[in-house]
């Protein structure tokens, strides 16, 4: 029944003097009609709070853990201070963060990188994302009452090769985002001792990268900058961070050696080595959130 | 007399944005008693031919309706247009942004992040800060019609229901309007406790927002699932009954000078307000015998999206800012 205008609506029970109140008896459509707004009540409130309530299942099972944009608080603290406005989308130069979609429950909104598809490469030079950030979600620096997880903190502040010769080198970061691992050694061109021809990812790539040799402050497609090396190197030529990874000759258990990409601990877990890895699935891979082991 | 009279009115007016029911009201200034008297003696048919008269000529203009999409279009594409050609005028979606470097933050969303998260900086309190001066300034609840987009999209499906129930196939099924604040206690609560954002996971503003800019997205199932439970089961259920945005700002509108005015004199009581009205409970003056004085203020809870200021055949709704026209 929609809200008619009614001129007089039926008085409310009046108190009469010294004695008792006593309601006038409701019709049996009234009553009906009362029942049937209290049930559309509850029904609605389960319907919403069901709804909001759902955003628990994605947390409990099938939990993908997500690589974060730099600076990002522990998850549970992340999920809990960002806003979901977006703002570190919208200052990124080769668009590596995306919004999470309602498949991740409450992270739905809440900003993450696809390191496959869009790495990121510090093009920016000095982690922007962060600065966007209205909440302090994505922080330079964590307060005090929050926990940094042994291992996550970074050494020393990162030197990101582009302005290696800058008066100022580092990037203003204190935490990985995560630690590239090997995770494919059998495709490793490196390990199989294989070069390297053509475009990393193929023609209809679309991730985009700064080549300090192309140009300082423009990012290009990724498949505007073929290759043609002898031995693959592309994670270790590419990586933005000093001293992250190199290429190093490792002995296998049976005593033969070979070359090997190897990770170490300036490592931030930006992902440049997954996007531009050549082979297919990417022989390696940032591991989200992982901290340094040594 | 009056004074008194109108304060105990606007106390009442906060009570009923809570959820309970206007009731008749208690005192009744002299000069409004006069009216009613006035208005119940005249003769009827009269009163009725001149009220048909000027119904008859009332132009069907809809000014404000216009105005107000336009902003609100507006707003939502200079987000769009901000991003899309990177001019960075509005950065950020409608829970928190950045004009033109200044911190602007939804006040749902950042009361949801502070119980959360438990933790403020200081450009989440400035950017809270301003938007609560700015809509203290403008009239509280004015951000749901003239910001929100998905009020604009329940606006829309607010027509297909109506239409829908002027054909009989459909009934609006009124819910318990308390729920609002009871959702709002809710998820406040949920905030503190789990320390997830619950609300914004399911704020259709944000997702609508989100999607507008950002792309389009599975979320917005959710928010169509909504529209569809409005067109077929309850008019515009979100805003009226569930919406704690709305009620956030329903309790800064307290504190602002912008809202809609209603003059008892050359009212007819047609009630065409009450029709269009999101909030028809704020419109409980415009009753015959209702209004408590020769002027009275609409409560918080109203949207002053001025529908019924477009509709109104005597003009005895208008657009007032408190204060404003002493000064004049």
């Amino acid at each position: 029944m929609s809200e008619a205008d009614k001129p007089e609506e039926p008085a409310a029970p009046a108190a009469k003097p010294g004695g008792k109140v006593k309601p006038p008896p409701l019709s049996r459509s009234k009553r009906q009609e009362l029942r049937r707004k209290f049930l559309r009540t509850v029904l609605l409130t389960g319907g919403v709070l069901g709804a909001g309530l759902s955003g628990f299942l994605p947390m409990l099972y099938a939990r993908r853990q997500r690589l974060r944009p730099p600076g990002a608080l522990d998850e549970k603290d992340f999920l809990a201070s960002c806003i979901k406005c977006g703002q570190c989308v919208q200052v990124c130069p080769v668009e590596a963060i995306k919004l999470a979609d309602l498949v991740d429950g409450f992270g739905v909104g809440v900003p993450y990188i696809d390191a496959r598809d869009q790495a990121c490469d510090f093009s920016c030079d000095a982690v922007q994302c962060v600065l966007a950030c209205p909440t302090g979600s994505l922080t330079y620096k964590k307060p005090e009452f929050f926990q940094v997880r042994a291992g996550a903190a970074l050494a020393t502040k990162p030197i990101l090769l582009a302005k290696e010769k800058d008066p100022e080198p580092t990037i203003n970061l204190t935490e990985r985002m995560g630690v590239a691992r090997l995770t494919r050694p059998e495709l490793c061109l490196a390990i199989k001792g294989k070069g390297f021809k053509g475009q990393a990812r193929g023609a209809d790539f679309k991730g985009m990268m700064r080549y300090m040799a192309v140009d300082r402050w423009k990012p290009i497609p990724v498949s505007e900058h073929p290759y043609d090396v002898a031995e693959c190197d592309l994670c270790v030529r590419e990586c933005p961070i000093k001293g992250a990874i190199s290429i190093e000759t490792v002995y296998a258990p049976d005593g033969s050696q070979r070359k090997s990409p190897v990770v170490h601990e300036p490592c931030v877990g930006c992902g440049v080595c997954e996007m531009i890895c050549p082979t297919e699935a990417a022989s390696i891979e940032i591991v989200p959130r992982e901290v340094w082991r040594t | 007399m009056s004074n008194t009279i109108l304060r105990k009115r606007f106390l009442e007016q906060i009570l009923v944005m809570f959820g309970r029911e206007p009731k008749k009201p208690g005192a009744v200034s002299e000069p409004a008693k006069q009216i009613h008297l006035l208005k119940r003696t005249s003769n009827k048919e009269k009163l009725q031919a001149a009220a048909a008269h000027a119904e008859a000529h009332m132009s069907t203009s809809h000014k404000w309706r216009n105005r107000r999409w336009a902003v609100l279009l507006a707003a939502n594409l200079l987000f769009v247009v901000s991003f899309y050609f990177d001019i960075q005028i509005l950065e950020g979606a409608l829970t928190a942004s950045r004009f033109i470097g200044f911190h602007l933050i939804d006040l749902n969303s950042a009361l949801q992040v502070m119980l959360a998260h438990k933790h403020i900086i200081t450009n989440l309190l400035i950017g809270t800060g301003t938007v609560l001066v700015l809509w203290i300034l403008f009239g509280g609840r004015t951000f749901c019609s003239w910001v929100c987009p998905y009020h604009l999209l329940a606006e829309w499906a607010e027509k297909i229901h109506l239409w829908l129930v002027k054909k009989k196939l459909v009934i609006d099924q009124p819910v318990d309007r308390r729920l609002r604040t009871v959702f709002w206690v809710v998820f406040a609560l949920l905030a503190l406790a789990t320390g997830y954002t619950v609300y914004e996971a399911i704020s259709p503003t944000g997702i609508v927002s989100r999607a507008l800019i950002y792309g389009p997205g599975l979320a917005l199932l959710w928010v169509l699932a909504l529209l569809v439970f409005e067109v077929f089961f309850v008019r515009r259920a979100w805003c009226r009954y569930a919406c704690p945005i709305g009620l956030t700002y329903g309790v800064v509108g307290i504190f602002s000078p912008v809202r809609i005015k209603y003059t008892l004199d050359g009212c007819f009581h047609e009630g065409n307000c009450r029709k269009v009205c999101l909030v028809p409970h704020v419109l409980d003056t415009v009753i015959k015998g209702r209004a408590v004085h020769t002027e009275v203020p609409i409560g918080p809870d109203c949207t002053r999206c001025g529908l019924c200021v477009d509709v109104c055949p005597t003009g005895s709704l208008t657009y007032d800012v408190k204060g404003l026209s002493k000064l004049l």
